[in-house]
């Protein structure tokens, strides 16, 4: 198992490792970069990048290393990081990627891939997005093959209240009913056609030519591939063989909101050049966004999603409620009522597995904090429950919680629908929170290599401390 | 082995041969390749332990499991074991069956049935499909199957098991989008023994490894099917994309940890997978391969034995 475990361990905290004695040199020669370079290799394979793609990415990055003065503020090894991500960003692109539309509607999109990818569940999202976009996109299901498979896509456009045109039982030919859903578009004024079709293996002849027959058709501004994130090397070749035999113009990345790297991201792209417009993250059709290739080379490094949560935590917090609270903290007046404020703040901010799963590893903060912090196990069913506790406290209390004594905790309990204990429990977990955060305000003061981008997160100290709770 | 215990359905032959069609592929894209670096090579020098990193590590067989590999050959080299290049192509056929051999044990067997076996996977790798074909062919070879749709949380679901189940003749247990799915458990083994069918399989919704609440989820499911038919499940699968990557290990991880997995399917090893990521889970999670899917059509579930697969890859 220890092998296991290393496998997960953190680039960049591996490469703190290698660097460890190399403090005080001025240059990045070939030597004091090889083992450096060794390690990044084995990050970049284990995160599923293709061999071929890794070997060209690292004869790049000793290129561009080789001779360059350390930076006085940077140590080795985050410089040689910097430069591994500033390659990475080049491979995957620099900028998103939009969509392009027909100049005369309606614009035709093909979503195509391997079976089990998330054509449909991607199709759906994409229906949802455009009609959010500005667009009056059309849904239509060809995957004549899969059981059920046209149900599916019916059954999430009904959820999401898209237009799809469903067809009759009768067709049953992937042209026919595209066909019929192009009239219907035509006829009811929308401008987009999504067409879902089925999943097949870039070998399968048939399956191809079919494709092929609907691109002939209907001359598709888009032709976007869809890729599982979590696909190894294989990925180049099935997005090479689609890309010869119909020529993609986009790729969707699903699966996102998983724990693997995305390697292939970096395999397809890099292979097909064609741009990733969208990724996939999550099972709720609103988890779909576009595509940053800078954020995505962070990960495939295994340097979290800083810049993405840096974002959505600036999105959903309330700014100078969160300098408040930093405030209440310093001087030690961080009550309950803030405590459960924080809590419904974080439920906001959405899975606080997603969260922890963008948090990188900070150089300055204890290797072992944080992987407490990722491996933390908050339930969000538990979060309500706690929020419903401080809830049935009278407002003195929650102000002060020293005078809650059995009786007021029996009472706290009964009005929850929790038992004593859970309200001994809670008590407990929010002293050692007060302590936990203000250590944690503490550390994140200190100006690291992610220092910088992190110190905003400074205000936010009640996600650090998160890892800490034991519901 | 396993094709004893279900009843050989099919001919020795004719299951082999299918066996050696469906991974063609992977014999080209592993073996094949071996054979290119070797041929010709007498000496075993720098260049062409790299090229077989390369054909190895292109196989999905990890950095870990490929370099260990390496080593072996390395140290044998170094202790003149041995010397000459077209040795290879044997200690890697040796490594493998070791490794595959090594975690391979008998289905488990039950005194009275059902037999209950659960299906579990991230989304996409083909556990409704993989229900259905097992289920064909348990029902082909004789035995009563009862399937139990308990993925009520993708659209359709549903109604592509119950295709399945009508295709197949077998009995289904269901409920409708959104209920819960242990409530669908426990009324498939209540049925399951009512009707006394030696199979009952579970089909359950897709869910990433990393979201906590979806594995709890299926630890209430197991718990659910327990209560009405002790140590049920028998045997949970872990359905497995052979295309999947380095992830696939974590997955092993994680569903072991709360599902239980006793075993692995691998679907999808006909196209150009490799699925070279199964026998790094073989080796640190010591899990069998149950079943390998090389196919769409719904006999194309092959039962998994080490020595007839390393063969039909190497021989």
């Amino acid at each position: 198992m220890s092998v296991c475990l290393l496998m997960f361990d953190n680039l960049s905290d591996k490469l703190q490792r290698v660097f460890k004695n190399l403090r005080g040199e001025g240059k990045l020669t070939a030597e004091n970069m090889e083992a450096a370079l060794r390690e990044i290799r084995v990050a970049l394979l284990e995160a599923d990048v293709h061999f071929k793609v890794v070997k060209q990415l690292i004869e790049a990055v000793k290129e561009k290393a080789l001779g360059q003065e350390v930076l006085a503020s940077l140590s080795p090894a985050q410089q040689v990081v910097k430069i591994v991500n500033e390659e990475l960003i080049k491979t995957l692109g620099t900028h998103a990627s939009r969509l392009r539309f027909a100049n005369e509607p309606p614009t035709v999109i093909m979503i195509v891939g391997l079976q089990g990818s998330g054509k449909t569940t991607s199709s759906a999202k994409l229906a949802r997005w455009l009609s959010k976009n500005q667009h009056a996109p059309l849904l239509v299901s060809v995957d004549v093959y899969r059981p059920a498979a046209r149900d599916q896509l019916a059954v999430l456009a009904k959820q999401l209240a898209l237009p799809i045109y469903t067809g009759t039982a009768e067709e049953t030919k992937p042209l026919e009913l595209a066909k019929s859903a192009r009239r219907e578009a035509v006829q009811t004024g929308r401008d987009v056609i999504l067409i879902d079709t089925a999943g097949r293996l870039h070998i399968d002849d048939a399956l191809m030519a079919e494709l092929a027959e609907l691109k002939e058709t209907f001359q598709p501004t888009e032709i976007l591939f869809v890729a599982d994130a979590m696909t190894g090397q294989d990925a180049v070749k099935s997005a090479e063989q689609f890309h010869k035999q119909l020529g993609i113009t986009g790729i969707i990345l699903t699966k996102m909101d998983g724990d693997a790297r995305g390697g292939a991201a970096l395999s397809i792209r890099s292979i097909t050049g064609q741009p990733l417009k969208y990724i996939g993250l999550g099972e709720k059709p609103d988890a779909f966004e576009l595509f940053h290739p800078d954020r995505v080379a962070n990960r495939i490094l295994g340097m979290g999603d800083v810049l993405s949560l840096i974002e959505k935590v600036e999105e959903t917090i309330d700014k100078k409620q969160a300098e408040e609270m930093q405030r209440k903290l310093i001087d030690n007046e961080f009550t309950l009522t803030d405590f459960r404020n924080q809590l419904k703040q974080i439920r906001k901010l959405g899975p606080i597995g997603d969260l922890m799963g963008m948090m990188p590893s900070l150089p300055g903060m204890g290797g072992g904090m944080m992987k407490e912090l990722k491996n933390a196990k908050v339930d969000e069913k538990e979060l309500n429950r706690v929020v419903a506790i401080i809830d049935s406290m009278t407002p003195k209390e929650r102000e002060n919680h020293m005078i809650i004594n059995g009786s007021r905790r029996r009472r706290i309990a009964k009005g929850s629908g929790t038992s004593v204990e859970d309200v001994n429990n809670l008590l407990k977990q929010y002293t050692q929170a007060r302590k936990m955060m203000k250590a944690f305000s503490g550390t994140l003061s200190g100006q690291g290599f992610l220092g910088k981008k992190l110190s905003k997160l400074g205000k936010l100290p009640s996600l650090g401390d998160l890892g800490n709770f034991k519901f | 082995m396993l094709s004893s215990l279900f009843g050989s359905g099919d001919g020795g032959g004719n299951l082999l041969e299918r066996l050696k069609s469906g991974i063609e592929k992977t014999r080209a894209g592993l073996v094949s390749k071996i054979e290119d670096v070797v041929h010709g090579k007498k000496e075993i020098d720098a260049d062409l332990l790299e090229e077989l990193e390369y054909t190895l590590i292109t196989a999905d067989i990890g950095v870990r499991t490929a370099t260990e590999i390496l080593e072996t050959i390395r140290q044998r080299v170094d202790r003149h074991l041995v010397s000459d290049a077209s040795e290879i192509r044997g200690l890697i056929r040796q490594h493998l069956l070791e490794v595959l051999s090594a975690s391979e044990r008998p289905m488990v067997r039950v005194d009275a049935p059902p037999l209950v076996i659960m299906m579990v996977g991230v989304n996409g790798a083909g556990k409704t499909t993989t229900t259905g074909k097992l289920a064909r062919r348990l029902q082909d070879e004789g035995k009563s199957v009862l399937m139990a749709a308990a993925d009520t949380f993708r659209a359709a679901a549903i109604e592509q098991l119950q295709v399945w189940a009508d295709r197949a003749e077998t009995d289904i247990i269901k409920q409708t989008q959104g209920s819960d799915p242990s409530a669908v458990i426990f009324d498939a083994m209540q049925a399951g023994r009512a009707r006394k069918s030696d199979f009952v399989i579970i089909d359950t919704a897709g869910r990433l490894q990393n979201k906590e609440h979806l594995m709890a989820e299926l630890e209430k499911m197991r718990r659910t099917a327990a209560r009405v038919i002790p140590d049920a499940p028998h045997e949970v699968f872990l359905v497995l994309d052979a295309t999947t990557g380095q992830n696939g290990l974590e997955q092993a991880r994680k569903f072991t940890e709360s599902g239980g997995v006793t075993g692995i399917v691998l679907t999808k090893l006909d196209g150009t997978a490799k699925g070279g990521v199964a026998i790094a889970i073989a080796r640190e999670l010591n899990l069998p391969i149950r079943y390998i899917g090389v196919g769409e059509k719904v006999t194309d579930l092959l039962p998994f034995n080490a020595e007839t697969y390393i063969a039909s890859l190497f021989d």
